[in-house]
């Protein structure tokens, strides 16, 4: 879910790349030397993840995971979005520079929002988490959506209907993130539970 | 999957500081990118083929990356014209297109690929090693550049690990398609992945400890911004001024 260059206006472009700073920024102080190396490989790790094409009806979908960074790594996840948003626009060329600010606020922002809504669910035990865990994921892509629609028609009134043909073919997509990151906090609760309290142990 | 085909090469634009470069790369991307007028767009797109020119891209790569960089742009030509409104209107057979919709999907064309070949021409000229340590020395948090550095660094490794799972599961007849099972899989897969990550980042902390590590990267290659660096910075920044000029007037 990115935008691409030459689209939004100025001053949303501005608005995008200041907050995107200030939360870097607050992400920065969030990760200390000790743990910056461990931070890295798991925003590699997602990197990853998003390249991979998971089927869905007739054709296939890649993943977005925005909802499950931010389950794991709490604040940090505005740098590690942002560096990876940066690496995908130099290595692929999805986004770009000036749209850095904007598609790290579309991104990261839901992620920051959904640890603080769903965090403590994702930490009890059993059907909680699990529920805790799939609306993580839903929630992050339909509010990515959401503030992508906003970038959008802020910038001109006739992109409300872009904005929402976008909105409709998201839906299909927010359900399968939902599903993904069930599953994949599922099998870390019990494979590995210390990766969940992640971002906890990290900034205490 | 990874892989950086433009960042070998010894070309002018090889040879410029990258520093220098993602300093002239934003200027000039934002002032396009802003610009409502079509001159403008046009000329950036001039100026951003000339660089591609200098840069000795190979075509095929860079015809591939552009063909990716406007699918978002094809969804922009199918609702646009439709819904554009505006007073002026086309018709095309029954259809009636919206000038104003035309006109404001052919100016995102035209910027997008202006801004896109810019940015291949003058940041994938370095390797994103040498663009971390260009953003070190333009002063951005050292943290920062660690953590891209870092991620780049293992991106490779990282997946291999995930097709080595992913091919382990193909060989237990694991095929994929639209159901849950498929679903969980995937989920144990990505969910394994991270685990191996964060195992093998905990073992390259340590390594990186014993050998000293105290949050910074000593850099080998000495970078200095000579004459014909500060001739091109210089340069960039005059054309985008005169674009934003130009958008302005």
């Amino acid at each position: 879910m990115h935008i691409s260059e030459g689209i939004l206006s100025l001053p949303i472009l501005a608005g995008g790349g200041a907050f995107a700073i200030i939360g870097t920024a607050i992400g920065l102080k969030h990760i200390d030397t000790d743990h910056i190396i461990e931070t890295s490989l798991l925003s590699s790790a997602f990197f990853v993840a998003s390249l991979v094409h998971i089927p869905l009806g007739p054709g296939s979908v890649h993943l977005v995971l925005n909802g499950l960074v931010g389950i794991l790594l709490g604040w940090a996840s505005v740098p590690a979005i942002a560096t990876a948003l940066f690496l995908q626009a130099l290595l692929f060329g999805f986004g770009g520079l000036t749209v850095l600010g904007v598609n790290t606020v579309v991104m990261a922002g839901p992620a920051v929002a959904v640890y603080y809504l769903f965090g403590p669910m994702i930490r009890k035990e059993g059907r909680t988490r699990m529920i805790g865990a799939f609306c993580a994921g839903m929630v992050a892509i339909l509010l990515s959506t959401c503030l992508l629609a906003l970038a959008l028609v802020g910038t001109d009134r006739s992109f409300l209907d872009t904005a929402r043909l976008l909105l409709a073919a998201q839906i299909p997509l927010m359900l399968l993130e939902g599903v993904i990151t069930m599953f994949v906090v599922s099998f870390l609760a019990r494979v590995q539970p210390e990766l969940l309290n992640f971002s906890s142990r990290v900034h205490p | 999957m990874i892989s950086e085909p433009f960042a070998v090469g010894d070309s002018l634009l090889h040879r410029t500081d990258p520093a220098v470069k993602i300093i002239s790369a934003m200027a000039l991307a934002l002032s396009i990118a802003t610009s409502s007028s079509f001159q403008v767009a046009g000329a950036g797109l001039l100026v951003a083929a000339c660089c591609c020119y200098a840069a000795e891209l190979p075509l095929g790569p860079l015809a591939r990356r552009l063909a990716t960089v406007n699918i978002f742009i094809l969804l922009l030509w199918i609702t646009l014209p439709l819904t554009g409104g505006g007073g002026h209107m086309v018709r095309l057979g029954s259809l009636e297109l919206s000038g104003k919709g035309i006109a404001l999907a052919g100016l995102i064309s035209l910027k997008a690929n202006a801004v896109y070949l810019l940015l291949t021409a003058l940041l994938s000229t370095s390797t994103i090693a040498a663009i971390g340590h260009g953003l070190e020395r333009l002063h951005l948090p050292n943290k920062l550049t660690i953590l891209l550095l870092t991620t780049y660094r293992y991106l490779g490794r990282i997946e291999l690990e995930y097709k080595r799972l992913r091919r382990s599961a193909t060989l237990r007849c694991f095929h994929g398609s639209t159901n849950l099972h498929t679903y969980r899989t995937y989920g144990y897969l990505i969910g394994m992945t991270l685990i191996r990550s964060y195992e093998r980042s905990r073992r390259i902390h340590q390594a990186m400890i014993m050998r000293g590590f105290t949050g910074t990267f000593p850099v080998l290659i000495q970078q200095r911004t000579g004459t014909m660096d500060l001739l091109f910075l210089a340069l960039c920044v005059c054309i985008s001024l005169l674009f934003s000029f130009l958008t302005i007037r």
